[in-house]
């Protein structure tokens, strides 16, 4: 074998992967940060409930308004509770609306982008339309008019989150899908005696796919903000459910009179989440973009 | 010798431009009125045929309609006209999507240009090689492997680099895995598309030796398409050049090189670098004409030509035989050799 | 060596840092170019000819590093001078043309225009003048139709027809230097042929040195003087055409011409090259880079390799090289 010296050392592609990912972390602390912080609001929705100090819904107005103290890091708000506890438990709710809405976008406009710009055509003029008709509206305008139609349900609010979501993913998907179309491997494929749809699912789309997963990351922010805003605005999840826009909403009334830190806290909390998915977004693509590896 | 693949006036055409959109067709269709579109001829009414155990070479520049001409022969693309036989059997007729699934696909496989473009970034090269057998040969499992270990033998690809991905082998092993895929399921016919353009020269001997070896031991037949001349005389018996969508000389590589009639092919020759001339200053000049809607009666090379007379404007040259030869050249005869060296 | 070089290249060494470890990308490369000379840098990918190029117009990769040697353009040490002297010389002094003509002009000016850019900001051009300038370097790389042609966009031109605008731009300000990166690499046989001629010629026209980068020995050897055969970051051979191709003395250099489609009668004629490349992040490279893939081994070839005299008119960075014969008559004669 003339070739075989120069060739790279084998291993798995798992195992490159962890290496390349280490080495992106190392190269770019940030994402480390952010991934710590990921770690962090992840453990704060699957346990959080368990771990806050007091129940976030028991009142006790003997002790409203008060600012943050040892008892209560976050102060308590107008009804005497705790809103470091409601933060906390705000969590699981939040990120849930994020990763479900963000989920659901990702299977219907991957599916209907990849689908456009494989067979293009009428297939991709009618995905096209759908993804104009929603560009059409002010995005927020569009989700608040789904959850007001439909109702003020938690699982509305995870549609009309990927609905105004739609256009993004089905127009990247179709974009990388109509690249590979005419890839020499798509043509190897169809030599193989591989129909369209083996194609489209075992040729492109484990191409397209991490490229999307980025793309999820960094929606997550934006979804959790619109989420918020819904609630901010009284178009979401309805009190006494611990939620951070509902949370700022109800505090933003008490900043005048000097108490800040019942508002304050759930919109940092709000920021740091968008911050994180955000960076974290940078990193993913990093890690999955073929061209930064060796 | 008999013919594997015969195809007969075959022509391709794509519309040219954007075209009219869909409510302007719609409402022409309503008032009954027939417009013709513009279209581009990329292969134009072309014939050949290639006979079992022969290697015939197909040359021409970029944009010369090769490419899409065996993907049409591939049944890759669907041809606009003609017919495309393989033995007895005409395949013109079956869409090209519903040919993937069909008995015969085995038959006629291809190695690509770019041998890192062609092998899925998220396959492994067994994944590649195995994906025709399980399609084709409905293998799995044992018979699989033993298979996918077998080829990769025959085209000197190490057993241990199967688990890798492309970006994990160099050219020369990516080459490998691309012919590997293509013989696995034993074509009679296999059409090689530049397979050495991407290739370091050291590398590229290496594979053309792999390719006289494998035919012989299969007894493939092969088409090579290239823009290497030098490559083609080394590797074919037969070789056909084009030139805007049609053949312009036909006939043994040997005889065209040495004493090549049709006067692009002349040019082309001429271009080609040799170690121990010096440059021939036989030049084309001039852009080649517009493949959208050629005149059907000028000679596609007429204003390149160094010989072009006003009778190449209005009669296209058909593609005549002398003797073991095809030339499409109204002046094809005044090039023939003289009768003291055809002996 | 009679006529002075017009760029002198001494002891280039590059070292590329990567995440695993440094690649030794050049190891004391040295060769020259005489005025009106084409010298053609031949090797197969990796063997580090672009990277020469680009240490040379200084261009290289943030990564990359020039650790030793000079490139004295005149007076001139490209390799010390400041980023301001660079500027200076490159477009007035050296141009370079690179293998995709199309992806290295402008693709949403007309190329008309571009060469005009340059002609004014290089060639004391006035701005009035220009565009007419621009049309005459258009019908002086061939284009028919000129002024026609200076209005089109690149991506209504063929890839000849780009190779010939960027060759209107390199020349725009007359050079003293020419480098040409693969220049006809991705075009067509008949259409290399024409670029090619189109080089030479006006090569010769202005007295430029030409540095012909390639990886087409044939090639390399109908338009060039001399050609310095390079391996893995090393010069290995540096003879005039003629007497490299009549006489090579590297094994490696008598390998690639033995591996040329071109040489052989039949393909079973031609000879694989055994091995490849060595990894130039190897600590323990051996001072020969070719040693290990070499039939022509010996002892002696652990030792550093010997140094160009740097007017020696065949140099063979080979303790075991090849017999020199007398070489009967140049059957090539130089473009």
């Amino acid at each position: 074998m003339t070739d075989l010296a120069a060739s790279p050392r084998q291993e798995s592609s798992l195992t490159a992967l962890v290496r390349h990912s280490r080495y992106v972390l190392g190269e770019n602390p940030v994402t480390g940060f952010a991934f710590a912080l990921f770690v962090l609001i992840v453990l704060a929705a699957v346990f959080g409930p368990h771990i806050v100090p007091y129940d976030p819904l028991a009142s006790d107005t003997s002790e409203a308004l008060k600012p943050p103290s040892l008892q209560h890091w976050f102060g308590t708000d107008q009804l005497g509770r705790d809103v470091f506890s409601r933060v906390v438990v705000a969590t699981r709710l939040d990120f849930f609306i994020a990763v479900a809405s963000v989920a659901l976008v990702f299977l219907m406009g991957g599916l209907a982008g990849v689908a456009a710009g494989f067979f293009g055509g009428w297939t991709d003029r009618i995905v096209g339309r759908i993804a104009d008709t929603i560009m059409a509206f002010p995005l927020f305008v569009l989700a608040m008019g789904i959850v007001a139609a439909l109702g003020n349900t938690v699982q509305n609010i995870v549609l009309a989150t990927a609905i105004v979501n739609f256009p993004l993913y089905a127009r990247i998907a179709r974009a990388e899908a109509n690249i590979r179309r005419e890839a020499g491997f798509v043509e190897a494929a169809r030599l193989s005696g591989n129909s369209d749809w083996r194609i489209l699912t075992f040729q492109i789309l484990p191409n397209v796919f991490p490229i999307l997963v980025v793309q999820m990351s960094l929606t997550m922010g934006y979804a959790i903000l619109n989420a918020a805003g819904l609630s901010f605005i009284g178009l979401g999840v309805r009190p006494p459910t611990p939620e951070w826009g509902i949370m700022v909403a109800e505090g933003a009334q008490f900043i005048v009179s000097g108490e800040w830190w019942n508002a304050f806290f759930p919109g940092a909390a709000l920021m740091v989440a968008v911050f994180c998915f955000n960076l974290l977004g940078d990193g993913l693509r990093d890690m999955v973009d073929p061209r930064r590896r060796t | 010798m008999t013919a594997l693949l015969d195809i007969a006036d075959v022509s391709k055409w794509f519309p040219a431009g954007a075209g009219p959109g869909a409510w302007a067709r719609l409402k022409r269709r309503l008032s009954g009125g027939v417009e013709k579109l513009p279209k581009v001829y990329a292969v134009d009414d072309v014939s050949f045929a290639i006979a079992k155990g022969e290697t015939v070479g197909l040359v021409g520049e970029s944009g010369c309609g090769k490419s899409t001409l065996v993907r049409a022969l591939t049944r890759l693309i669907d041809v606009s006209q003609g017919s495309v036989k393989l033995g007895s059997r005409e395949l013109a007729l079956k869409p090209a999507r519903v040919f993937a699934r069909d008995r015969d696909r085995a038959r006629i496989q291809m190695v690509f240009q770019d041998a890192g473009e062609s092998v899925n970034p998220r396959f492994t090269a067994f994944a590649a090689i195995a994906d025709p057998l399980r399609r084709l040969r409905k293998l799995r499992g044992n018979a699989l492997k033993e298979r996918v270990e077998t080829v990769a033998g025959q085209c000197g690809l190490p057993l241990q680099l199967l688990s890798r991905f492309p970006h994990q082998l160099s050219g020369g092993q990516r080459a490998r895995v691309g012919i590997a895929r293509a013989i696995a399921v034993e074509p009679d016919l296999l059409v090689l598309d530049e397979p050495t353009a991407a290739l370091d020269v050291s590398v590229q001997v290496v594979v053309l030796q792999l390719l006289q070896r494998l035919k012989k031991e299969l007894g493939m037949s092969y088409l090579f398409v290239s823009h290497d001349l030098s490559v083609v005389r080394l590797l074919c018996d037969r070789v056909l050049v084009m030139y805007l969508g049609k053949i312009v000389e036909a006939g043994p590589a040997a005889k065209v090189f040495e004493h090549p009639l049709h006067p692009y092919t002349q040019a082309l020759v001429a271009a080609v670098p040799r170690l121990h001339e010096t440059a021939s200053r036989l030049r084309l000049t001039g852009e080649p004409r517009s493949p959208i809607d050629p005149d059907p009666n000028a000679c596609r090379f007429y204003g390149r030509c160094p010989h072009g007379v006003d009778a190449c404007k209005t009669t296209m040259p058909a593609l005549d035989a002398f003797g073991d030869r095809q030339v499409a050249c109204h002046f094809a005869e005044s090039f023939l050799p003289q009768p003291r060296i055809a002996s | 060596m009679t006529p002075a070089p017009a760029l002198s290249v001494e002891g280039l060494s590059v070292e590329f840092r990567t995440r695993s470890g440094a690649v030794r990308a050049l190891e004391n490369v040295s060769f020259r170019v005489a005025k009106g000379e084409t010298v053609a840098l031949v090797g197969e990918s990796g063997s580090g000819k672009s990277v020469t190029a680009y240490a040379v117009m200084g261009i290289l990769d943030p990564a990359g590093r020039v650790t030793a040697g000079r490139a004295m353009l005149g007076d001139l040490d490209l390799l010390a001078a400041t980023p301001k002297e660079l500027a200076n010389v490159r477009g007035r002094k050296i141009a370079m043309i690179f293998q995709n003509p199309r992806t290295a002009l402008n693709p949403i000016r007309p190329v008309g225009r571009q060469i005009a850019d340059v002609l004014i900001c290089h060639g004391n051009v006035s701005r009035r003048a220009a565009p007419a300038q621009a049309v005459e370097m258009l019908r002086a790389v061939g284009i028919t139709d000129p002024a026609r042609r200076a209005k089109a966009y690149p991506f209504e031109m063929s890839g000849g027809m780009c190779q010939r605008v960027m060759i209107a731009i390199a020349l725009a300000a007359k050079p003293t230097l020419l480098i040409a990166d693969e220049p006809t690499t991705g075009l067509d046989v008949t259409t290399q042929a024409v670029i090619m001629d189109l080089i030479n010629d006006l090569a010769k026209e202005l007295g430029m040195a030409t540095i012909f980068i390639t990886h087409d020995l044939a090639l390399a050897g109908q338009r060039s003087a001399r050609i310095v055969v390079m391996h893995a970051g090393h010069v290995v051979e540096n003879a005039p055409t003629a007497d490299l191709f009549a006489n090579p003395r590297h094994p490696y250099t008598a390998e690639l011409i033995a591996a040329t489609p071109d040489s052989a009668a039949s393909l079973d004629e031609l000879a694989a090259i055994a091995g490849s490349l060595p990894d130039l992040r190897r600590a323990d490279l051996p001072p020969c880079r070719y040693s290990e893939r070499c039939p022509r081994k010996i002892a002696a070839c652990a030792q550093p390799l010997p140094l160009a005299a740097p007017d020696a008119a065949h140099f063979v960075a080979c303790w075991n090289p090849l017999p020199a014969q007398v070489v009967v008559a140049p059957t090539v004669s130089a473009a």
